[in-house]
């Protein structure tokens, strides 16, 4: 079976922390930071379980900023 | 294993920030639905090759500033006459890709009269409209599409018929003008919908290259400081009670 692997790399200071990401994850590897903030005071979200990433694109996608790229490799 | 680093290469990007999304910062609050429509803009029109030839409209009302984040030409109209200008230009530039971004305060409430003629003679312009029910820009005044019952800055105890009257839903109107040949009701509130909302994009682009007529592209969106919730919360409500006035779906497609 193949094995799907994503990546994130996320724009941290674009970042305005609206969640709307976390919650379209299907896989649960997005969180806020609960401390941190970037420039603009906003809490960035990070990729906090990373290796449960399919590369879904579902936060790229729904993200208003445009702050997420999504990496996708099928491993056969 | 592919390594992480491995994975990070152009060839395997499956989404990212469109080229033409410029890297301002938007105004727009955390989680609002402009940023998306944005996005969706910038990669129709990329992907569509039309960057030198699309003009945009830009609206009075929270999308003002549009021409700052999208790399393409725009013209700032008057509040509520962006389909007039769209008019002029696309009738003096056939060959350019000639679209509004308009809120509902501006396409619906000053901009009626403007936005029906412009449908009703079948101006091949696409309209997209970004209906939130509410004036999002001035304060969360009560808009034309506020729902009844709902709470504003204007309508403390919520939209009442026999005082503000009903909700006014344009998009229909829209339908039953002979010149529109495309008018569909959208929303982006998650990541099966905003593809569903760019495929209308294109599809409204492409009629207007096309010459088919009007088309015009209803896209239900939330306003998270009008409505006083957060992003999450506004999706659900938006999904709960607006869906029941403002049903999805293609309203009018010529083409079928």
């Amino acid at each position: 079976m193949a094995n799907i692997i994503g990546a994130l790399d996320i724009d941290r200071e674009r970042c305005k922390g609206c969640n709307l990401c976390v919650v379209a994850c299907p896989c649960d590897v997005l969180s806020l930071s609960t401390k941190d903030v970037n420039d603009r005071g906003y809490h960035y979200v990070g990729d906090t379980a990373p290796d449960a990433c399919i590369g879904c694109a579902a936060c790229a996608t729904v993200c208003p900023d445009g702050c997420i790229t999504v990496y996708r490799v099928i491993e056969k | 294993m592919t390594s992480p680093k491995d994975i990070r290469r152009p060839e395997n990007i499956v989404a990212a920030k469109p080229r033409l999304l410029n890297d301002n910062t938007m105004h727009y609050c955390p989680g609002c639905s402009h940023g998306v429509v944005h996005k969706l803009v910038a990669e129709v029109i990329e992907e569509m090759g039309a960057e030198h030839i699309a003009i945009g409209v830009a609206p009075v009302g929270c999308a003002v500033m549009a021409y700052n984040y999208l790399d393409i030409d725009w013209i700032e109209a008057a509040h509520g006459r962006a389909p007039a200008i769209a008019t002029a230009v696309k009738r003096l530039n056939p060959s350019k890709l000639v679209f509004t971004y308009q809120g509902d305060g501006d396409l619906a409430a000053i901009g009626t009269a403007e936005t029906i003629h412009a449908a009703n003679r079948g101006e091949n312009i696409a309209i997209i409209f970004i209906n939130n029910g509410i004036y999002g820009m001035t304060g969360g005044q009560m808009a034309p599409t506020t729902l009844e019952g709902m709470v504003t800055a204007t309508t403390p105890y919520g939209r009442r018929v026999e005082l503000n009257g009903y909700p006014l839903n344009i998009s229909d109107l829209a339908t039953r003008l002979d010149g529109t040949c495309y008018v569909t009701r959208q929303s982006v509130h998650t990541a099966a919908s905003v593809r569903k909302a760019k495929k209308a994009i294109r599809k409204a682009f492409e009629n207007s290259m096309n010459g088919l007529g009007t088309s015009i592209v209803e896209i239900m969106s939330t306003c998270v400081s009008g409505w006083k919730m957060t992003p999450e919360k506004a999706n659900e409500w938006m999904e709960k009670n607006m869906f029941e006035k403002y049903p999805l779906g293609d309203l009018k497609d010529v083409s079928k």
